[in-house]
């Protein structure tokens, strides 16, 4: 059957993790901490308009770029909340989560041979979306610089050949963000050298130790950048599958191109949910970060004290350990850890090759169930120096 | 409200080293803390939500809402005589409250007889008492906020990015 295939998906590296998954999965009274998602359902207050569009009879296509009223909120939130204008007319488009935004931005911009920057440790899809594009992803190594991507670092790589860069903050996995002060030093660079940016800032209301500043915000920065954001993590909506962009109108009109013909639109149904969504606002999403930056400085304050020294995240809900102390890789590391002690951890390798010596850990999990996860990791560590 | 309170309203297991973790805080710092909250009567006292509709013996257990009209005294108003009428055992609430009557006990018993007795021959014919309306519980849905059901499995996958 290979024959079939073509070429660029055969070359496609499939992910080196796809059998330690399938293990966690496969097992039962498992604790936890490789999930990218909160750990609360949908408000009810969104669920129940999701319902009520559909006893309405809200069964039916919507524009492509999507309902106009969901783009009308997004921009009035956009300006609230960051003084950010979007025109709802012609700059937002509503996609099926970022993951649909980032496929449809890379194939709306990028030529055969062009490269595309992505600091790394990155979100898995970055990469193989780049090269389906016909892009060539050029990995920057950030480990030594606190996994921040910093302005020399960036002019470091950047050729003839670059058109952008993805940009990622929070993060995932490390839970590194950056200040606007950070930021401007990366744009004057990006700027200079008439590129992109692709902003995923999907993580934006999990922001603990500064106020989180949209890369569009920055002055002179809008023309050259993409902004991704969605529903799933702010809102807990992560199956509903509602993210949006926002850019150019040039550029979200490349987009819509390729989007009419590949999803049409993003289901009626999750899209009036979604505008429920931004009008729970945001006492729910400021409990929500409360309650996870208890948990961020309680993982880290266990983690720092067994040793695996830890980055302090500054976002998003994942902590992203070394575990070089344990003298295994990654993976074995994980799928020990899952085989004797019942705990899933995500291996680093997953988010890079030459991240073998860390694990991502999610700490979207209850008080209990971490506290729990620590003492068996613990365990664990204490085990296997005994070896 | 303090964020130790906050904690400890979710879960009154959370120890003070990990409160203390939680907060970037000296444990011994959070500990005082408490102790002065509990010395204050902030903190009252730590119990466990039980689910008792799982329980059978304790199933039989039947509270009632009842609803009391009662005359106000002179300089004391409600507080007197809702002193008088909280300090039964069988009250487990009392709040005052605006509208059509003026105290809404919780009362509980180990049988129907039980609350309805106190009713009759405590509540009633006290001397202030004009009034009272008793409502049954059959079924509980909900206390204070938590849903009275099996625990929810979770839904979320294992394991993703």
């Amino acid at each position: 059957m290979k024959k079939y295939i073509s070429q660029k998906v055969h070359e496609m590296q499939p992910s080196g993790i796809r059998a330690f998954f399938d293990l966690v999965l496969g097992m039962e009274d498992v604790i936890s901490l490789g999930v990218g998602e909160p750990d609360f359902i949908t408000p009810w207050q969104i669920r129940e308009a999701g319902i009520f569009s559909l006893e309405q009879g809200f069964t039916s296509y919507t524009s492509n770029k999507g309902l106009y009223k969901l783009r009308i909120s997004i921009s009035r939130y956009l300006k609230q909340r960051y003084g950010l204008h979007y025109s709802p007319d012609e700059e937002i488009l509503i996609t099926v989560g970022v993951s649909e935004g980032f496929d449809l931005a890379l194939r709306a911009l990028i030529n055969s041979g062009d490269k595309i920057l992505i600091p790394s440790p990155s979100y898995v899809s970055y990469g193989p979306l780049t090269e389906l594009a016909g892009g060539i992803p050029v990995f920057i190594d950030t480990k030594d610089s606190g996994f921040k991507l910093t302005a020399r670092l960036l002019e470091k790589n950047i050729d003839k050949k670059t058109k952008g860069i993805i940009l990622n903050y929070p993060n995932n996995p490390t839970g590194i963000s950056y200040t606007k002060k950070e930021l401007e030093a990366l744009k004057k660079v990006i700027l200079k050298h008439n590129m992109l940016c692709l902003s995923d800032e999907i993580y934006a209301d999990l922001t603990y130790e500064f106020e989180h500043t949209p890369f569009a915000k920055l002055s002179n920065a809008k023309n050259n950048t993409v902004y991704l954001n969605g529903f799933s993590k702010s809102y807990a909506m992560t199956g509903w599958r509602v993210g949006f962009v926002c850019g150019p109108k040039e550029i979200i009109a490349a987009m819509t191109k390729i989007h009419q013909y590949t999803i049409m639109c993003v289901p009626i149904t999750s899209q009036m949910a979604a505008c429920e969504a931004l009008h729970v606002g945001k006492k729910s999403v400021d409990e929500m970060r409360r309650e996870y930056k208890r948990r961020r400085e309680f993982i880290i304050s266990r983690l720092n004290d067994l040793g695996l020294h830890c980055q302090r995240p500054q976002g998003a809900f994942y902590a992203f350990p070394s575990i070089k102390k344990s003298k295994l890789s990654a993976l074995d590391f994980a799928q020990k850890l899952l085989k004797e002690e019942k705990v899933a951890v995500v291996p680093g390798t997953a988010f890079g090759a030459e991240y073998k010596d860390y694990v991502r850990m999610s700490y979207a999990s209850s008080y209990d169930n971490l506290k729990e996860a620590l003492t068996r990791i613990e365990n664990f560590l204490a085990r296997n120096r005994r070896k | 409200m303090d964020e130790i309170l906050e904690i400890l309203e979710k879960d009154a297991r959370a120890t003070s080293q990990d409160i203390a973790r939680m907060l970037k805080k000296k444990p011994q710092k959070v500990k005082e803390a408490i102790k002065k909250y509990e010395k204050q009567g902030v903190i009252l006292k730590y119990k466990t939500v039980i689910n008792k509709e799982l329980i059978k013996e304790a199933n039989s257990e039947v509270r009632a809402l009842i609803e009391v009209n009662i005359v106000p005294q002179k300089d004391v108003g409600f507080d007197k005589i809702a002193e008088r009428i909280y300090s039964f055992q069988e009250v487990s609430s009392c709040y005052l409250i605006s509208g059509t009557y003026d105290l809404l006990l919780i009362a509980e018993g180990k049988d129907l007889h039980t609350v309805a007795r106190f009713v009759a021959e405590k509540l009633s014919p006290m001397e202030n008492v004009r009034g009272t309306v008793t409502h049954f519980l059959l079924k509980k849905y909900k206390e204070d906020g938590v849903i009275l059901k099996h625990k929810e499995e979770n839904k979320r996958i294992a394991i993703s990015y």
